[in-house]
């Protein structure tokens, strides 16, 4: 009882249901990825040295290198534009443009993927619409290859990528760009010299948002690349659900885990974790 | 006033950024017309717009087996994380101490990870209890990775509200229990909402820990959309997409009112 009457262990005590369930429930599986990366088949390093010799491991990893950098940089620049917009119109455009923004960003991924599957498909809409209008007589190749990965990456990355670079710019006061174009700086220079330094720290947020993402993302990319242009996830799921080699498929897992968790310790140093990802 | 001094974009950037968000609602404006069709494949309404692909919908036992199950699995995880999430942030709160925020930094670990790699885990684990292919294992994961929606919006609801409320509710006599009933949660009631809200979209719409976990006993909703893509493309599948569209479009609105307009 004595223990019950120091204040801050009762407070304690609120935290330690949803505390141990996370450690048995969430933690657990995962170190379990870890254990398993070293210890199946045999105890070693060795499905690290096979993903290291594996060619086709190195050029899956470097696809999924590529194409979430290419997804995080196109994201960023029309995220910037839209942010930009967002920040800057009337209050009831202001609320019509962050409706599009926030419904985009609840629509389930698998709604949105089926879509950019019926669009873009052989016999897709888009190649219906073109053979219909006698633009081509035979259907683009828009499916399966990395243009349909991108279209649908992006898709699925932009609303996160405008949401902190929104609060960033919220948050600049707009009588700083008025007073340098007020002072005879041009809309480029007022632009370039006032206004995007401030934005850096959002648009840092939420590159680092997007590169995790995408990184890791399963469902789009397996979807819309069709198994030629595989990324990390999806290679790592055919490793288990397929040619069920435990070993390899959790090293990695963990290879990638490893990743994240130094890009984001590295991160941390410089911006607040907590809104990196509270802003989403 | 802040309107008169922003500078407004000239017409190139506005214009971009609109078709950026005409390139972001398109797929839903894609899928309800295709839900549509009067078609038997994947297409727009040709002649005029024909409902059978709902009415396929809602006598398949299959469809309506998995939207069932999926609800149920969605409403407790959302339950389980939202009853944890909240007593959690609560407690980090009010001991506000460095280690409390370890731990209100560790609960947000599931949003940063990708979810393949907690899958390939639970998996394994989940077979050791008996777990695969089971309501229990699903929702229990479904759980652990919808807890960071609610403790960031509890989180960000209790940053607004005064510790001493909460110590003069407790200086004047009421146990843990009544301050938290009478004082605190319905000062942070918004953030709390929010919260279920969000997890209960995020199980919903769960496909990565699904694939591993369930089976034929347990079939979520995002599972057999996954099979129907990849297996029996027709424009049912469109049909359910406009309803789960739907769905989406009114827990936002719900949430939006219940939240009191305020961002």
């Amino acid at each position: 009882m004595r223990i019950l009457a120091n204040p801050m262990l009762r407070y304690w005590l609120l935290i330690a249901p949803a505390l141990l369930a996370m450690a048995v429930f969430y933690f657990y599986p995962i170190s379990h990825v870890l254990w398993m990366s070293v210890t199946l088949p045999e105890p070693g390093v060795s499905n690290f040295e096979s993903l290291a010799a594996s060619r086709s491991v190195q050029r899956m990893l470097w696809t999924t290198l590529r194409i979430a950098v290419l997804s995080t940089m196109i994201s960023l620049i029309l995220a910037y534009f839209v942010a930009y917009v967002i920040s800057t119109v009337d209050e009831r455009r202001r609320r019509l443009l962050f409706m599009g923004v926030v419904i985009s960003l609840w629509i389930s991924v698998l709604v949105r993927a089926f879509a950019w599957f019926a669009l873009l498909r052989n016999d897709g809409l888009i190649n219906q619409a073109l053979i219909g209008m006698g633009l081509i007589d035979r259907p683009l190749p828009l499916m399966w290859n990395e243009f349909a990965v991108l279209v649908g990456m992006v898709h699925y990355m932009l609303p996160l990528a405008i949401l902190p670079l929104y609060s960033g710019m919220q948050s600049i006061d707009p009588r700083l760009v008025a007073a340098a174009r007020g002072l005879g700086a041009s809309r480029m220079t007022a632009f370039w010299k006032i206004w995007f330094p401030l934005t850096l720290p959002g648009v840092f947020a939420a590159s680092i948002l997007v590169f995790i993402y995408s990184l890791g993302f399963y469902v789009t990319p397996a979807l819309l690349g069709g198994g030629k242009k595989m990324m990390v996830a999806e290679y790592i799921k055919v490793q288990i659900l397929e040619v069920v080699n435990w070993g390899l498929g959790s090293a990695l897992a963990t290879l990638l885990l490893i990743f994240v968790l130094v890009t984001l310790a590295i991160v941390s140093r410089v911006v607040d974790l907590r809104k990196v990802f509270g802003a989403g | 006033m802040s309107d008169t001094l922003r500078q407004e974009p000239t017409i190139v950037t506005k214009s971009l950024a609109w078709a950026v968000i005409c390139y972001l609602v398109l797929p839903i404006t894609v899928v309800v017309s295709v839900s549509l069709t009067d078609r038997p494949y994947l297409s727009l309404p040709s002649e005029g717009v024909s409902l059978q692909y709902y009415e396929k919908l809602f006598t398949s036992s299959e469809w309506l087996s998995s939207i069932w199950q999926s609800f149920v699995i969605a409403t407790v995880s959302t339950a389980i994380c939202g009853v944890l999430g909240t007593l959690a942030a609560i407690g980090c709160w009010r001991i506000g101490s460095g280690l409390a925020n370890v731990v209100r930094m560790a609960m947000l670990i599931p949003l940063m990870l990708p979810s393949m790699i907690y899958a390939l885990g639970a998996y394994q684990v989940w077979a050791g209890f008996g777990w695969v292919n089971t309501y229990t294992g699903i929702i229990i994961a479904h759980a652990m990775t919808g807890m960071p929606y609610v403790v960031i919006t509890v989180s960000t609801s209790l940053a607004g509200l005064d510790p001493k409320l909460e110590q003069a509710a407790r200086n004047l006599g009421a146990t843990m229990g009544q301050s938290l009933r009478h004082v605190i949660i319905p000062n942070i009631r918004p953030g709390v909402i929010s919260g279920l809200v969000f997890a209960f979209i995020h199980s919903w719409d769960e496909l990565v820990i699904a694939l591993f976990i369930a089976g034929r006993n347990v079939f979520t909703l995002p599972r057999r959309m996954w099979d129907g893509i990849n297996e029996h493309l027709d424009p049912t599948m469109a049909a359910v997409a406009t309803v789960l569209i739907f769905l989406t479009v009114i827990l936002l609105a719900a949430e939006f009112f219940l939240r009191g307009k305020k961002r």
